[in-house]
């Protein structure tokens, strides 16, 4: 067991030069199928500032956070803007109510992010999980948390090998305290999108919250707490599907974090006497920083692993030493498989994103968008089911004419209240002898029966196709036809 | 022994086959983890010290890298076993033998359901209960509950709109064959009706005898007829007909003989239609609904048929005919 750990961690010993294993011979030895894992200790800071990519990815934690947080707390109309009331089976989404019956939106929506996916990771690699997954974006939240608390790497790292002692207990209660406080806001903020979120803090605030919100609260808090603060990594190299599968939109073309081996080997730390061509050496100086700063904990300079992320830190923590050292940043970059072969500049990178993939992905993730817009566009906020009486076909009315009965199930999908009127074509002397007009109180549904009338001579053999039409009152373009059949009696 | 222990084509045999499988596998599961998380494998160590593959090589080329799964990994397949262990204590899961410490069954399940439901409702509903139907029928609640069970229940024959149709009467005209009192329209839900027209041909006599007693019928309710028949079939209708009709024709709800004097036709109003009702007579059933709908059920469906013709205000009783644009 130990045995295997210590050999696992010899891919970051230096690839290059060392006598010692130059002249170790190739050899078998036991490894176990199951190993403790290690708890990796990112370095978070390097030099005073952020890096470059640190800054966005700082960005994108502030832009997700803030959307996150902030959007249940939206009001629009008198009500919660965003709210996805599951138990009435209603979606308020601004000034939309989506009824169970507009899913199909949602399958859009649901494409739309996928093709987003493909199409980006097809271009940039692992953008999604870098920058923007919730997993990167809790851990980095977290690991500020850690550093503010705890310190910086080699402070942790110290700390954890340290017998407990008061001052160690209280850092890591107060570490875990700020993690669970962070983490229940974090599922508090998610139950409130599922139910009123102003009315749930006054439950949370005064102890009342009970039930299933409780439950929820509490169970996305743990999750948070689990994920960001004790899974990490963990859950991106064995659990995650996303991780796996982005692998198959990867082609030569697609911009990873790559080391330029060829620049830097041989690696080493060299001596200040002479220039480093004169020793032998690339630029790689050794330093290990791309190693510390890796929230997956692998060696960049191994080539493209698939724990690797994508989060760039390696290359901010590379572009320091570079700058220090009076060498040109770049040695881990972004750049692509190709780019790396054939040498190519920037341009020569940029002239390779137009490529059949990104072409396709960019163009079904534009019909599909397109579509969905025109089809929210052109949405009727009202829905008519026609539901023909089964049992009894037809009757003769009192006045010799014959009749047939019709329920329609009405669904007000707007918020206000309408007035609406029935009419009916597809027959000649066609009439409507129910009540021509009815109310419905916004978002709601009502059953409203119909009886339609035509005189015998009228009506064909067989059965005629009539047409019922439900048209708002109050605003013509609201309407709604509905096809149906108008049955005779036989003579 | 359970009840399907008596069948035929039941052997206890398969009880201890399921059971048999159920617990081997459970059992075999947690050796096979048990053994895997011991097991190792021998690895390839190059000339620089790192691991390269376990030396498995499948299709002459597939290597197998070594990527071991973290440790805490395996607990969670230990806990799938013990979840498989409780759930089969507590679960009937191993044949008809065991039924579980917590003797849980589908009926019982769905008993439980259905309680709890009358729990939920059955105030509600005994509330109702206890008010007179002229009552109820004013409550806006009670009548949509009553539309529903009619919606539910009713609808099939006598349409959503209880305007029936040929063969099944129409309840929102206020013509009743047996009355219309809120009494009466329970003891019919409750009890049924059968209506028998006999077959009146042979008394009244031949083929133009029934067409003359059939436009006397019509003449009753100033309809369209041959004046001559009427007055000839009047001597008939007279000795035959009044039995149950009635002399002046305006039938007997005690047995569910139809008013003849106004214009509502159960079966049509045409001569020809008449003339066939004379002859073939008819019988039309109304089924019992005792055992289909409760007493409270009934007592509010009963409420919302007697609003239909009594209120003026239910929707769908208004006659007036609407031109459609």
């Amino acid at each position: 067991m130990d045995n295997a750990v210590e050999v696992k961690r010899a891919p970051s010993a230096p690839v290059g030069v060392t006598k010692a294993a130059l002249q170790a011979e190739p050899r078998e030895i036991e490894l176990q199928l199951y190993a403790k894992r290690e708890e990796i200790y990112p370095r978070q800071r390097i030099g005073d500032s952020l890096g470059f990519f640190q800054k966005w990815r700082w960005a994108a934690v502030w832009a997700t956070q803030i959307v996150f947080y902030g959007l249940p707390w939206l009001q629009w109309n008198g009500r919660q803007a965003l709210l996805f009331d599951l138990a009435a089976r209603k979606f308020y989404i601004f000034g939309m109510v989506m009824w169970p019956q507009d899913i199909i939106y949602l399958t859009a929506i649901l494409i739309i992010a996928a093709l987003t996916l493909f199409l980006f990771t097809a271009i940039g690699g692992r953008l999604w999980c870098g920058y923007a997954c919730p997993q990167t974006v809790y851990t980095e939240i977290f690991l500020w948390i850690e550093r503010h608390i705890e310190g910086d790497r080699a402070k942790r790292m110290r700390l954890d090998k340290e017998p407990l002692s008061a001052r160690k207990l209280a850092l890591k209660t107060f570490k875990h305290g700020a993690w669970i406080a962070v983490a229940l806001w974090t599922g508090f903020t998610f139950v409130g999108y599922f139910t009123p979120i102003r009315g749930l803090a006054v439950e949370v605030a005064t102890f009342a919250a009970g039930g299933w919100s409780l439950f929820w609260i509490l169970f996305y808090g743990f999750a948070t707490y689990g994920n960001a603060g004790w899974m990490r990594e963990q859950v991106c190299k064995y659990m995650c599907p996303y991780a796996r599968f982005q692998s198959a939109m990867f082609d030569p073309d697609t911009l990873i974090v790559t080391y330029d081996r060829e620049r830097g080997e041989p690696r080493g730390a060299g001596s200040k006497k002479t220039t480093r061509p004169e020793q032998g050496l690339g630029d790689c100086v050794e330093c290990k920083l791309c190693v510390q700063v890796c929230p997956t904990g692998i060696d960049i300079r191994n080539g493209l692993q698939y724990e690797c992320i994508g989060c760039a830190e390696c290359i901010d923590a590379c572009n320091y030493v570079m700058g220090k050292a009076g060498m040109p940043k770049g040695l881990i970059r972004y750049s692509t498989e190709r780019a790396l072969t054939e040498h190519y500049a920037a341009k020569g990178i940029w002239g390779h994103v137009l490529r059949p993939r990104v072409l396709v992905y960019a163009a079904i993730l534009l019909a599909v968008t397109a579509a969905l817009f025109v089809a929210v566009a052109v949405r009727v906020p009202l829905k008519v089911d026609v539901i023909r009486d089964r049992g009894a076909l037809a009757r003769e009315a009192e006045d010799g004419r014959i009749e047939n009965t019709y329920r329609l199930q009405v669904m007000n999908t707007a918020e206000r209240g309408q007035a609406f009127g029935i009419t009916a074509s597809g027959l000649p002397g066609l009439e409507l002898a129910s009540e021509p007009t009815f109310d419905l109180p916004g978002a709601t549904t009502r059953s409203v029966l119909v009886r339609l009338r035509a005189r015998p001579e009228d009506i064909p053999p067989g059965s005629s196709k009539v047409v019922i039409g439900v048209k708002s009152l109050d605003d013509p373009g609201v309407a709604v036809e509905e096809k149906t059949v108008f049955l005779g009696l036989k003579r | 022994m359970s009840d399907i222990g008596a069948s035929q084509f039941y052997s206890a045999f398969w009880d201890y086959y399921i059971a048999i499988i159920t617990i081997v596998s459970v059992v075999g599961c947690a050796v096979f983890l048990w053994l895997q998380s011991r097991r190792t494998v021998k690895a390839q160590i190059n000339a620089r010290g790192e691991i390269q593959t376990t030396g498995h090589v499948w299709d002459g080329d597939l290597q197998e890298y070594h990527n071991p799964m973290p440790r805490w990994w395996i607990w969670l397949f230990y806990i799938t076993v013990l979840f498989s262990i409780v759930y089969l204590i507590l679960y009937p899961g191993l044949g008809t033998q065991w039924q579980g410490v917590l003797k849980w069954t589908q009926v019982g399940q769905y008993q439980g359901e259905v309680k709890a439901a009358d729990a939920k409702f059955g105030p509600i509903f005994a509330a109702y209960a206890a008010q007179p139907i002229e009552q109820v029928a004013g409550d806006a609640r009670a009548k949509q509950m009553g539309e529903r069970i009619f919606l539910n229940n009713c609808a099939q024959c006598h349409g959503s709109d209880a305007r029936g149709s040929r063969g099944f009467p129409n309840l929102a005209d206020g013509d009743w064959l047996y009355g219309g009192a809120p009494a009466t329209i329970v003891a019919t839900l409750t009890e049924g009706r059968n209506g028998v027209m006999p077959p009146m041909g042979a008394a009244i006599g031949g083929r133009a005898d029934v067409e003359d007693v059939a436009n006397y019928v019509l003449s009753l309710s100033d309809s369209a007829h041959d004046s001559v028949k009427a007055v000839r079939g009047k001597a008939k209708f007279d000795t035959v007909c009044a039995a149950c009709h009635g002399a002046d024709a305006k039938g007997n709800p005690a047995l569910g003989a139809p008013n003849l004097t106004d214009k509502v036709w159960l079966y049509g109003g045409s001569a020809a239609t008449i003339s066939e009702t004379i002859n073939g007579g008819r019988n039309n059933v109304m089924p019992s609904f005792k055992n289909i709908l409760t007493g409270p059920e009934i007592h509010l469906v009963a409420a919302y048929v007697w609003s239909l013709s009594n209120s003026g205000k239910s929707s769908g009783a208004t006659p007036a005919a609407t031109p459609a644009k």
